[in-house]
């Protein structure tokens, strides 16, 4: 472990054995604080965008190890002062929740000035502060527990992580029930009773029942519209209700996002991308469906019939329907259902719809279903619940047409805003199922906003070219057409080559809607020119020269592989400098912010974290007497077990909610399912560990342990996962459970173990580590993805086996 | 300007006032005479304004009302460095400079007269600012280049959809003689209102509507300018819009401009689109533009 073995034990005994209402205190502590994590998440992703609540959420859990900092200053203080301190501490946190976010509302930060205005930093520094304070609150408590009990340090984490492993599923289900603003009060009725468990036998009744109670009731006096979640005015949604007339008239919300219903009686919306210039009528009228104040995603009226859906043929998606007539078509996610409605009045014989989330999909088919004329009741449509790869891995038909999610629709657009967003529906693997899938004469459509320079539809293009030249397609460029309108373009992949008759059909189509043909077989070098760039990309990546144009374009356009599915992620390093000298004329906005933004929120943590791990390390050797234990442990080896160990636990959790994603479908039940498993089993290790607790030798045996846990993970994880996919749902829970329960029940070990050593050596760095075991857990979320998004999530798993060594390596 | 010079066979005396913006916007001297600014031009702009239009004289009035020692010269500098701007993105434009009179009407408007008051500080650094009701005042660069692209004889009719503050507007109201401008936000359209008329842009036509349909009474147009970022181009518009007319359109969010798109027009109707960076930036590595 941290200490040198020469050092003597000093043996400090612990006056009272730690006992079932504290450990259910923790226990409810650490539940509500994640979930606490996970609404801000989701409450912060309306009010700004969701790279943003991303940064500032993570930037908040700093707050977390800051308090282990604090506490290191006064450990025997602390330790005296332990009930009246734990109390204040977890009633700051109950009372905080929804006080810091009712504040952090009134921050009057705008995302989208940063480039342009400076102040905005300030702005989002104070945001960082505010919603910090729970998190050192609820953070302080278990510092406080671990500093009073030292020896019983693996109870309490364990405490601590089942307590967390419950929260990340008790929050789905809170998510589903409860309406958003009531969610922080529910956080702080159950922090309020995780209050008074801690005070139980150490604080007096007549003191204690009344201050949680007036804790828990506190949240019914904060007005609801203070915790209701107001999107930032340069939102759609925002934008929207600025229109005469126009208000929400209902609102739902699930764990993947916050659904307003928009009604604009006055100002019709009119939500169609790629509608032609010169389209023959006006859209039909329609509700507007925004998911966490973006959108919107339509719902179309189709009361007026068939002739007044005519325009839905005059956009660049229709185009597919000019290849195959009648066809049986395969929607992987349609929003509010206009894709159906336009599949629909184009001839389809017979409509799947998949659609990720539940809450949507019983909107439209719900409260919806009369103002879309019963549009999932059509004999001919069928919806789902479901992942779109496994619903692809299970489909027991073929289809003549398959479309990837429209741009306007939910999981398009949740997608469309983050580069660290996993999206394995865009990736090569998913493309080559996709062409499994399909009929002989089938195609596969996708219809993505365009940008410029070009970067989605460069990049899902040579997706494309890659899936087929896996399929062993020696001409790609035969079984692709290209076509674009000025906002958005529409890729086509077919099976077998196109014929002519399919070209002629689609040349005629775009001519009559004034559609630019980008690539059709034989006809790329005859449109566009050289100044454009997508036709000139187009060109490099069905040539000999496609490896050199990806290497030398300015975007990161190389396609995505289910090991790194980051689709959305364009950001190219080399690119920073040029476009940043450019700011001063807009140039940063070519940036694509979302992997800026984990860089950057990366960049700021690291040196916070620093100062705050080595301020009061520094400042307490600096007033301990020489010769004590504290000045004669080793400080490094002790910052690098704990650093260590924080690093590689989220490592080995990002890198397996991914892997678990793809393999069981459901993203966010098994992403629930992966947390709650870990950090439960996680609990189990740590509360085991108490019998080995003690000794050097096992500290460094269970670390080896957890390494060679990891590696084996991910040499026996891929092929098993493959020759099981297609096993029912819970079976594949289940294997997958039993894969990684044991990894994390090892992952459990050291930290517990390592505290108590260090408890027994040197007490009063036990907050310290506490510390930094938090400021890593930060660092390693961002780091995790972006090493995800530069080597895939292989190189992730290896580097926690690595640093798994490493802390072994360190607990001689 | 050469085509409106062509095209309307301007009289003598208004001529040198425009020959001189225009060797000014290209660097060059007339005659030995040292090139002069664009603010210069814009001083010459009022300067020859006839002495009888007593509607045109009281709005450089009015417009003189507001502005300072200060705010001209901030507006100067402004308008160099959008000069600069020009000729860094002319690869990506394809217009190593912007039309003299276009930087003379941007050198006329008191931009800090289109902002909220605690921004006016702000107003003349090349960057957009935002006025409430979820929008922003474009950046000048940006607006410089939008006007730029819609390639406007005084003559021209052109529409705005989207108003916002209005400073698009009246830059429009410098340079031809009517604009047609819409709002659908209404208090913005009222602010705007009583801006214009206290600024004395007579020569604006401002409506509070949804711009989908245009302004069919006054169409057709000769530009259109949609400065409201938006997921459609109404057809509309298309249909509002001259044969041989422009529109220009912004692409982006708020306060980030991605790029720009121009629609021609054709004489036989036809129609191309073309999309414009207003940025100097090649997106392969090893070329340049």
């Amino acid at each position: 472990m941290t200490v040198a073995p020469s050092i003597a034990v000093a043996a400090r005994p612990d006056v009272e054995r730690v006992g079932l209402p504290l450990l259910g205190s923790v226990f409810l502590i650490a539940g509500t604080a994640l979930a606490y994590q996970l609404l801000l998440m989701r409450l912060l992703s309306v009010v700004h965008w969701y790279p943003f609540a991303a940064m500032i959420v993570s930037l908040a859990l700093l707050g977390h190890g800051f308090s282990g900092s604090l506490l290191a200053l006064c450990p025997e203080r602390a330790r005296r002062r332990f009930a009246s301190w734990y109390l204040v501490c977890a009633l700051l946190f109950a009372l905080g929740m929804p006080l810091a976010f009712a504040l952090a509302q009134r921050i009057p930060f705008n995302g989208l000035e940063l480039v342009w205005d400076a102040h905005q930093l300030l702005w989002l520094g104070l945001l960082y502060l505010v919603l910090s304070l729970p998190f050192a609150a609820a953070a302080s408590c278990f510092g406080l527990a671990f500093l009073r009990f030292g020896a019983q340090i693996p109870r309490v984490y364990a405490a601590d992580l089942i307590g967390a492993g419950v929260g990340s599923v008790c929050v789905l289900l809170l998510m589903l029930h409860l309406r958003p603003e009531h969610w922080l009060p529910a956080l702080t009725v159950v922090g309020a009773l995780a209050a008074a468990l801690g005070g139980w036998g150490r604080v007096r009744i007549a003191v204690l029942l009344p201050l949680a109670a007036a804790a828990a009731l506190s949240c019914l006096a904060v007005p609801g519209s203070w915790l209701t979640p107001q999107p930032n005015p340069y939102k759609g949604l925002s934008a929207t209700l600025r229109l005469p007339g126009a208000q929400v008239t209902m609102r739902r919300s699930g764990p993947l996002g916050i659904l307003d219903v928009v009604e604009s009686p006055r100002v019709p919306l009119r939500q169609v991308p790629g509608l032609s210039l010169r389209a023959s009528q006006d859209p039909a009228p329609q509700l507007g469906v925004f998911v966490d104040g973006d959108g919107p995603s339509p719902v179309t009226d189709r009361s007026g019939g068939a002739a007044s859906m005519r325009y839905l043929g005059e956009t660049t998606s229709a185009v597919v329907y000019r290849v195959v007539g009648s066809p049986r078509v395969l929607l992987l996610g349609a929003g509010g259902g206009t894709p159906v409605l336009q599949a629909l009045t184009l001839g389809a014989a017979a409509v799947d719809v998949v659609e990720t989330d539940r809450v949507l999909v019983d909107l439209v088919r719900g409260p919806l279903s009369a103002f879309s004329g019963a549009l999932y009741e059509d004999s001919r449509v069928e919806v789902r619940v479901d992942d779109p790869r496994n619903a692809l891995r299970g489909a027991a038909e073929s289809f003549d047409l398959i479309t990837l999610s429209p741009p306007d629709s939910a999981t398009g657009a949740g997608g469309g805003v983050s580069a660290a967003a996993d999206s394995y529906l865009y990736t090569v693997e998913a493309m080559q199922e996709v062409l499994t899938v399909l009929d002989d004469d089938g195609v596969l459509s996708v219809t993505r906003w365009e940008s410029e320079p070009p970067r989605a539809s460069l990049k899902l293009f040579a997706t494309a070219v890659a899936a087929l030249r896996a399929a062993q397609v020696t001409d790609p460029g035969a079984h692709l057409m290209l076509i674009r309108d000025w906002q958005t373009s529409t890729l086509l992949v077919a099976r077998r080559p196109f014929d002519a008759a399919a070209v002629h059909a689609v040349e005629t189509f775009c001519r009559a809607l004034s559609f630019e043909l980008v690539h059709a077989p034989g006809r790329t070098s005859l449109v566009g020119s050289d100044s454009d760039w997508l036709t000139r990309g187009v060109r490099a990546l069905m040539s000999d020269r496609a490896d050199a144009f990806v290497a030398e374009y300015k975007f990161a356009i190389a396609p995505a592989t289910d090991q790194r599915p980051f689709f959305h992620n364009y950001f190219h390093w080399g690119t920073l400098p040029e476009l940043w000298r450019m700011r001063g004329q807009g140039a940063a906005v070519l940036l694509d912010s979302g992997y800026l933004v984990i860089a950057g929120t990366l960049a700021q943590a690291v040196p916070t974290a620093a100062v705050l791990i080595l301020l009061p390390l520094w400042w307490r050797r600096r007033r301990a007497p020489a010769g004590t234990l504290l000045r004669r442990i080793s400080r490094t080896r002790t910052a690098l077990y704990f650093l260590a160990l924080g690093l590689a636990f989220l490592f080995v959790e990002i890198a397996a909610l991914s892997r678990f994603t793809l393999y069981l479908g459901a993203p966010l039940w098994s992403a629930a399912l992966v947390l709650a498993c870990m950090l439960v089993c996680a609990g189990v290790g740590s509360a085991l560990s108490a019998r080995w607790q003690g000794r050097s030798a096992s500290v460094s045996r269970v670390a080896v342990g957890a390494a060679f846990g990891v590696v084996l993970f991910e040499l026996i994880h891929a092929p098993l996962f493959a020759a099981t996919a297609a096993w029912p749902l819970l079976a594949k829970c289940a294997l997958g459970l039993g894969l990684l329960g044991p990894v994390a029940l090892l992952m459990g070990m050291p930290f517990p173990m390592g505290l108590a050593l260090l408890d027994a050596r040197a007490p009063a760095l036990v907050p310290w580590a506490w510390g930094i075991n938090g400021f890593a857990s930060v660092i390693s979320a961002l780091l995790a993805l972006i090493l995800a998004m530069h080597f895939g999530y292989p190189a992730v798993m290896l580097a926690a086996a690595g640093l798994y060594a490493c802390a072994a390596w360190m607990g001689r | 300007m050469t085509r409106l010079r062509r095209k309307h066979g301007l009289s003598a005396a208004i001529v040198p006032g425009l020959l001189l913006g225009l060797a000014s916007a290209a660097g060059l001297s007339v005659a030995g005479t040292p090139a002069r600014s664009s603010e210069h031009a814009a001083e010459s702009a009022a300067a020859r304004e006839p002495s009888g239009d007593s509607v045109t004289m009281s709005a450089a009035a009015r417009r003189a009302k507001v502005d300072t020692a200060d705010t001209r010269a901030a507006r100067r500098a402004l308008l160099e460095e959008i000069n600069r701007d020009a000729r860094d993105t002319a690869g990506s434009t394809g217009r190593a400079r912007f039309d003299a009179e276009v930087m003379a009407a941007l050198g006329r408007v008191p931009r800090h007269a289109f902002v909220p008051a605690d921004l006016a500080k702000h107003a003349y650094e090349n960057r957009p600012l935002p006025i409430g009701h979820g929008q922003t005042i474009s950046q000048p660069y940006i607006v410089a280049l939008m006007t730029d692209l819609l390639d406007l004889e005084p003559t021209s009719r052109v529409l705005e959809i989207g108003t916002g503050s209005a400073y698009q507007a009246a830059v429009l109201a410098e340079l031809v003689d009517k604009v047609y401008t819409i709002e659908i936000v209404e208090p913005l359209a009222d602010a705007a209102r009583a801006r214009m008329q206290r600024l004395g842009y007579d020569n604006v036509e401002l409506r509070h509507a949804d711009g989908w349909y245009g302004w069919p009474e006054a169409a057709p147009f000769d530009a259109i300018i949609v400065t409201a970022a938006a997921n459609a181009i109404p057809p509309r518009l298309i249909e509002q819009l001259e044969p041989g007319g422009v529109l220009v359109i912004p692409v982006g969010a708020p306060f980030m401009t991605q790029h720009l798109v121009r629609v021609d027009k054709a004489e036989d109707g036809a129609l191309s689109v073309r999309r414009i960076l207003p940025v100097r930036f090649v997106p392969l590595t090893g070329e340049r533009d």
